[in-house]
């Protein structure tokens, strides 16, 4: 119990942070903004096939990620209070607690995009309501644990800006893509079932990444 | 609690900071740790508190006969450093608060961080963010953060950086009565090392 409450703790102390510092929302909410601009003027008034709306989607939704998410960490070792976590609370509670902190602005940052999408793109009607739901839901799971193990990462390393998406891409490659084909699914508005092979990699996927994650999370942590 | 540094080392690539380190520090007794700049003495009570692995040899603190990692005691540790940062958009409060809740799961007693504060001058700016101290002052809120939950042992790297008179006077204080403690300071400060009953010198 004790472990739940100071992983909470670690929780509390980032929504504050972020909500004072704006660390990661400023970077998040502004690549949005740019991305799907650029994609306006680049469509040009067209209405894409759901393929592209649901690939545009998930790419704003990575890269934007990849410019947010890191912060976790990045912001401990720049403001130097990484060492001081380190010395009052286990790599476990650390990685938790960093983990659900960016499960929600992930969900956060996924359902900001999807209202940003509903407005600025007419083709990006959500057919299958059910299916968009889970998919935000899982992938949002997936981002965060893979983008938590390499902004860890990340975060010991010189050259943090570049190295975490080229670190990034290839983890999450294969999250990515069922990702996006759930997603063409929903707003094709195909059944809930003809998506259940598309959550069950979701799953799977979000055990292996959190799983091997925590294993490897002391190594990464610690030195 | 008895800490027992059983002849360790620690190399970063193929520079050799510490070599060979043996000694034991029971509680109640207090270690100084002197050398000159570059001489490890930071990376001792780094590897001491468990932030840094040992390239060779153990530290063990002994609690009832039993052995401890310093990781599995990290909660009865107080550490206070110039590399150990306090969060600057926080207040004092929320500082103590905060980090008191991540190490041991409470909240610490308003009795003890009012105490701890006053003790340091830092009670009527409890409620200012760290941003706004200046290095003196988040030194004396980084002594309030580490005692806040009455730490078994307590290390103190360059103890009086940064502090005024009155600073001074209480780590003295500190240093003086910390009978019921394993303390470790590492310190150039001959006062500072005199007032511990053991000393190793570490080699440049």
């Amino acid at each position: 119990m004790s472990a739940v409450t100071k992983t909470m703790a670690v929780v509390v102390k980032d929504v504050k942070s972020e909500i004072r510092t704006r660390y990661a929302l400023n970077a998040l909410v502004m690549f949005v903004v740019t991305a799907v601009a650029v994609i306006l003027f680049a469509l040009r008034g067209d209405t894409p096939s759901t393929v592209v709306l649901a690939g545009m989607f998930w790419v704003v939704v990575f890269f934007t990620g990849m410019s947010g998410l890191s912060r976790t960490f990045v912001s401990e070792e720049e403001r130097g209070t990484s060492l001081t976590l380190q010395l009052v609370a286990s790599p476990g509670v650390v990685y938790f607690g960093k983990l659900l902190f960016n499960v929600a602005l992930t969900l956060t940052l996924i359902l900001g995009v999807t209202g940003v999408y509903l407005v600025a793109f007419p083709g990006f009607v959500i057919q299958t309501p059910s299916i968009f739901f889970i998919t935000l839901f899982l992938g949002s799971l997936g981002l965060a644990s893979a983008a938590t193990i390499i902004a860890a990462i990340v975060a010991k390393a010189g050259s943090r800006g570049t190295l975490y998406p080229v670190l990034s891409f290839p983890v999450v490659v294969v999250l990515l893509m069922t990702v996006m084909n759930a997603t063409v699914k929903a707003l094709d508005g195909d059944p809930l079932s003809s998506a259940t092979v598309d959550f069950l990699v979701l799953i799977s996927y979000v055990m292996v990444m959190t799983a091997g994650s925590y294993l490897l999370f002391d190594f990464v942590w610690k030195d | 609690m008895t800490l027992a540094v059983d002849n360790i080392s620690k190399s970063f690539n193929r520079r050799s900071v510490l070599c060979n380190i043996s000694f034991t520090v029971a509680r109640g007794e207090s270690i100084a740790v002197t050398g000159k700049n570059g001489s490890g003495k930071s990376t001792l009570l780094k590897v001491l508190a468990g932030l840094l692995t040992p390239s060779g040899g153990a530290v063990h603190y002994l609690v009832d006969g039993e052995k401890h990692q310093p990781e599995d005691i990290r909660t009865r540790i107080g550490f206070v450093s110039p590399y150990l940062q306090l969060y600057d958009e926080f207040s004092a409060l929320e500082n103590i608060e905060l980090i008191s809740r991540i190490r041991s799961a409470r909240i610490a007693s308003s009795d003890v961080c009012e105490r701890l504060l006053a003790s340091f001058d830092l009670w009527g700016r409890r409620d200012d963010l760290v941003r706004t101290y200046s290095s003196g002052m988040k030194q004396k809120l980084k002594y309030v953060v580490a005692l806040v939950d009455d730490p078994d042992i307590l290390m103190l790297d360059e103890p009086s950086a940064n502090l005024d008179a009155d600073g001074i006077q209480a780590v003295t204080a500190i240093l003086d009565s910390a009978k019921k403690r394993v303390l470790v300071v590492a310190t150039n400060d001959e006062r500072e090392a005199a007032r511990c009953g053991k000393r190793i010198h570490l080699g440049a």
